[in-house]
């Protein structure tokens, strides 16, 4: 599509307010040999009525009908696996339904989950992710990653998806970075950020403390990019639950968190960034029309849009996501991001996808320190902190859990419940990871609004969930 | 004594001789740190997927006689008629029309350079491709899409010029009988089975 029709640019619209009140997770991890995938689900389900301080039962009697993310069947050799994990959380004969859009698969189940609450279909209902890629070794792993690129035009490449994110990354390299080694290690210092932040979270598989020059060092996986600057293999699961507002109410009645707004929209593009064609860029909220006309000249190249240095699937998710929610400048209205860093070069590229920065200029948003919980160079809180869960170059990347993940941790930062939840004792003990004697509390502090970018493929498939404490919302009308 | 998995089509339906899967017994996994108990089991498999290229098959069966094919949008009613498509695509996404299939080896002589590139040290299991491989981006002129290839020969760079090169000799009928070296490579220096 290189034209949208008016009918195509319908801001999506919520037959009623959708609210998430709880969430959840398991630990994640490369392997876990010691349980089932059901068992990660459980474990995931009743920390979400934990949260509530109600049991799985009573929330369970809650619940109308159930959305399940699960994207590589091919990994544990199960189909219908959504009917498996159905089953064992005690949920027949509910209605259910498996919903698969590869990296994006956990922010497209929320995506579902809200929808069917906005209609009016349910009034409670489930959205449960997981991933088990611990099935098959590693190289049999990237293997089956890639089979979601196009089998007969780019899969035999290699058989590895890294190499499709290290032309872009070459590419933007080259026209955006200038070709500068400053920018590969701007590209670095993502890494060192997000396994930084994964050391406070007892969830996350890879904390890590390290440096640029470690990323600079790591073993080339596909040039530019290297082994650090890569998303995890993972394990695990995480939920959530989506309601009305009557239901929303009384399911938080005894707990020390109030529900929050939730919006999802999505947008896709081309499964091979082959297929990309010009077109003009759909500008968000907080750009002017006339603001790229000189793009081509300020960065000879990169005048082709999206080419291969955008996701125009992300632009979409915000495009349509911002005008549901309200949102004019996503810096200024929100406070916290959980971005999808598949690979350091697409966390940048996102963000100007997003227009957390304008096209050409991602790179700044991690040198102004904007992305930290506390900006390095000023020592003040960051701007709008990104992926202090770690990500999924820190925390984890079980795919169907992923967008799901993401939105219960901001979530914990709405709620002011972060310190307790990453900073309990005993569910260090619990995981059998040690926790760090600098243990740090990465609340952002007045925390009201954030938003989780969910993506798949090269960006085939992409949700922006934004999430707002009812109190703060940016249009009372919404 | 087993065979290959081979297929072929007749009346309109597939014929299959051969062994099409290996038989390999379950093993258990146990922990060696808790007195060997039972944690799982192993599943082997091993089996041979039947995929038609339907619409694309003259793409693929090109290659190995040394051409190059894209498609066309001939389609009068089409806002986009006239767009060229490489990876060749069967039909024009904005009208859906069926697209004319064009050679377009002389084009790819003249015109390819690459758009980008990367370097892969890692692959998945199953790659047959040496490495490093050299991925490239290829754009065309007059072509609105851009091709993901291979370079055999050289270092890839932006803007490179380069030329098709194609499997002549025991063709695979997969993407890799198509790749890549710079303008002005000789023959003879043309890895084994390919030529221009």
């Amino acid at each position: 599509m290189i034209k949208f029709s008016q009918q195509q640019l319908k801001v999506p619209k919520l037959m009623r307010p959708v609210y998430l009140v709880t969430a959840g997770q398991s630990k994640f991890d490369r392997a876990i040999p010691e349980k089932r995938t059901e068992e990660l689900c459980v474990d995931a389900f009743t920390m979400a009525s934990g949260m509530l301080n109600i049991s799985a039962a009573e929330l369970k009697s809650h619940i109308h009908s159930c959305y399940y993310g699960h994207f590589a069947d091919h990994f544990g050799d199960q189909l219908l696996g959504e009917a498996v994990i159905h089953d064992r959380l005690g949920l027949d004969p509910l209605g259910n339904i498996g919903v698969k859009t590869g990296g994006a698969t956990g922010g497209s189940t929320l995506w579902e989950a809200v929808k069917a609450v906005a209609s009016g279909y349910s009034d409670c209902v489930l959205a449960m992710g997981w991933e088990r890629m611990d099935e098959v070794p590693t190289d049999e792993g990237n293997f089956l990653i890639s089979c979601a690129a196009d089998k007969d035009w780019e899969s035999p490449l290699g058989h590895i998806y890294t190499g499709y994110y290290a032309v872009m990354a070459q590419r933007y390299w080259q026209i955006f970075g200038k070709a500068e080694e400053s920018f590969r290690r701007t590209l670095a210092e993502i890494s060192v950020k997000n396994h930084g932040y994964a050391r406070m979270n007892p969830f996350a598989q890879s904390p890590m403390s390290i440096t640029v020059e470690d990323v600079l060092k790591s073993p080339v996986v596909a040039y530019p990019l290297r082994a650090l600057d890569c998303c995890l293999m993972s394990v695990g699961a995480a939920c959530a639950i989506i309601c009305d507002e009557e239901t929303a109410v009384k399911l938080c009645k005894d707990a020390p968190h109030k529900p929050l707004r939730i919006w999802v929209a999505a947008g896709s593009h081309t499964l091979r960034p082959a297929d990309r064609r010009n077109m003009e860029i759909p500008l968000l909220p907080n750009e002017k029309p006339d603001q790229y006309k000189n793009l081509g000249r300020e960065f000879p190249g990169g005048e082709r849009y999206p080419g291969f240095s955008g996701f125009l699937g992300a632009r979409m998710a915000a495009w349509y996501g911002y005008r549901m929610a309200g949102v004019t400048d996503p810096t200024e209205d929100l406070d916290l991001l959980e971005l999808h860093d598949a690979f350091t070069i697409s966390d940048v590229q996102t963000y100007e996808d997003i227009g957390v920065r304008p096209y050409g200029y991602g790179r700044d948003y991690v040198e102004s320190g904007d992305c930290y919980h506390t900006n390095p160079k000023t020592g003040k809180p960051g701007k709008l902190p990104s992926n202090i869960s770690g990500g999924l170059i820190g925390c984890m990347h079980a795919v169907g859990a992923t967008g799901i993940m993401q939105t219960f941790e901001v979530a914990t930062h709405i709620w002011n419940r972060w310190a307790e939840i990453h900073g309990d004792e005993k569910r260090w003990k619990e995981f059998n990871r040690k926790k760090p004697a600098d243990w740090k509390d990465l609340q952002v502090k007045g925390a009201r609004r954030g938003m989780a970018i969910s993506h798949a493929g090269v960006g085939s498939h992409v949700t922006s969930t934004i999430l707002m404490d009812p109190d703060h919302l940016i249009k009372k009308e919404m | 004594m087993s065979m290959f998995g081979q297929v072929y089509v007749s009346n309109g339906k597939y014929r299959l001789k051969g062994d099409f899967h290996h038989m390999t017994p379950n093993i258990p996994i146990r922990n060696a740190e808790d007195g060997w108990k039972l944690m799982g089991v192993t599943n082997p498999r091993s089996m041979t997927y039947i995929h038609t290229y339907g619409g694309e098959a003259p793409f693929f069966e090109a290659l190995g006689k040394g051409k190059l094919l894209g498609t066309r949008c001939d389609n009068e009613g089409c806002e986009y008629k006239g767009s060229v498509y490489q990876p060749f695509r069967i039909h024009c996404p904005d009208c859906l029309g069926r697209n004319t299939i064009i050679d377009m080896t002389a084009t790819a002589k003249k015109t390819a350079k690459v758009h980008t590139f990367m370097v892969c040290e890692r692959s998945g299991a199953f790659n047959i491709l040496d490495k490093p491989i050299k991925f490239i981006n290829i754009e065309f002129e007059g072509v609105d899409t851009i091709l993901m290839s291979y370079l055999s020969l050289g270092d890839p760079e932006i803007g490179m010029k380069v030329v098709p090169i194609f499997r002549k000799q025991n063709p695979t009928y997969t993407i890799l009988d198509l790749s890549w070296v710079p303008e002005g490579t000789p023959e003879k220096d043309l890895p084994e089975n390919f030529g221009f």
